[in-house]
């Protein structure tokens, strides 16, 4: 089974990454971007073949290591 | 005085901090792997600056569950003396032994500096040395130094006298100008300065010094 997990900044804390794409690709001429923000992706490989105890596990992954809670929100995918 | 200095892959302020540490102390520290399982019997320990793991996932994020750091974080529950400067300070609040969260420094650039602060608290066991000082002048060198905490976090720092630094003239968009900070019981503290890299004349300055000469102070 594979997790997918989505890690991004929590709304209100400042991203200065973000800021800096959104306002480049204004720059490029896409004047329609009104923001962006910078998160990032990892992907699980996992020895389970069990949805549910995978959430379970990679939720406790999450908080203990994968994100910082005080910044960070994570979405958690598991897929076949 | 018996001192330790953590060090991990990545790691680059060990030296100083052992140089620090002895020349204040006048005896050399033990230099303690980032694998071992405990701490030697020491009265201090410095977590030194770099970019431990290659600052993967987050700055500090990795060294921070590494095995020595749970040690520490036992100990320093009970009150033993630990300074974390620059990573070291990010590792801190990684492990949770300090509050907040060293983000990418607003102006998304590396600062190598030197960078002078107001000593907010001058009644810490790591400042108290300075006597009536109330401004110094020390290095800083980060890419991820802008502290961030929720408010009623940073109003609780504010009023507890846990902020023990601020920068005059806020480099990297800090909250409250926050440079340093203690947790509650006062026995452990992170900067994103290095007082390490302030110790000798050739340094350009020694504004570092009366920091070790504070927790030797303290501790004897």
């Amino acid at each position: 089974m594979k997790a997918i997990i989505h890690i991004e900044l929590k709304p209100g804390v400042l991203d200065p990454q973000g800021r800096t794409i959104a306002r480049s690709l204004a720059h490029l001429g896409f004047g329609d971007v009104k923001g962006a923000r910078q998160g990032k992706t990892i992907e699980l490989d996992l020895n389970t073949e069990d949805k549910k105890i995978a959430q379970a596990q990679v939720k406790e992954m999450c908080e203990q290591l994968l994100a910082n809670t005080v910044i960070e929100n994570y979405h958690i995918k598991i897929t076949e | 005085m018996e001192t330790a200095v953590i060090v991990f892959p990545a790691s680059n302020c060990e030296r100083d901090a052992c140089v620090a540490l002895e020349r204040v102390t006048g005896k050399k520290p033990h230099r303690v792997w980032h694998g071992d399982t405990e701490l030697p019997k020491v009265d201090f320990v410095i977590i030194p600056g770099g970019f431990s793991y290659g600052d993967y996932l987050r700055s500090g994020a990795i060294a921070a569950r590494s095995p020595i750091v749970q040690d520490i974080v036992k100990k320093a529950k009970t009150g033993l003396p630990v300074a974390g400067f620059c990573n070291g300070f990010q590792i801190l609040t990684e492990a949770g032994l300090l509050p907040g969260v060293l983000m990418r420094n607003k102006g998304l650039r590396f600062i190598c500096k030197p960078q002078t602060l107001k000593i907010t608290n001058s009644r810490s066991m790591f400042t108290k040395a300075y006597g009536d000082k109330r401004e110094i002048t020390v290095p800083i060198a980060h890419f991820d130094g802008n502290y961030f905490a929720d408010k009623p976090t940073l109003e609780k720092l504010e009023s507890s006298g846990q902020i023990v630094f601020k920068y005059v003239g806020n480099p990297n968009g800090s909250a409250h100008d926050i440079a340093g900070i203690c947790n509650e019981a006062g026995n452990v503290l992170g900067m994103m300065p290095h007082p390490e890299r302030a110790i000798d004349p050739l340094h350009g300055g020694t504004d570092g010094t009366a920091f070790f000469k504070s927790i030797l102070e303290a501790r004897a």
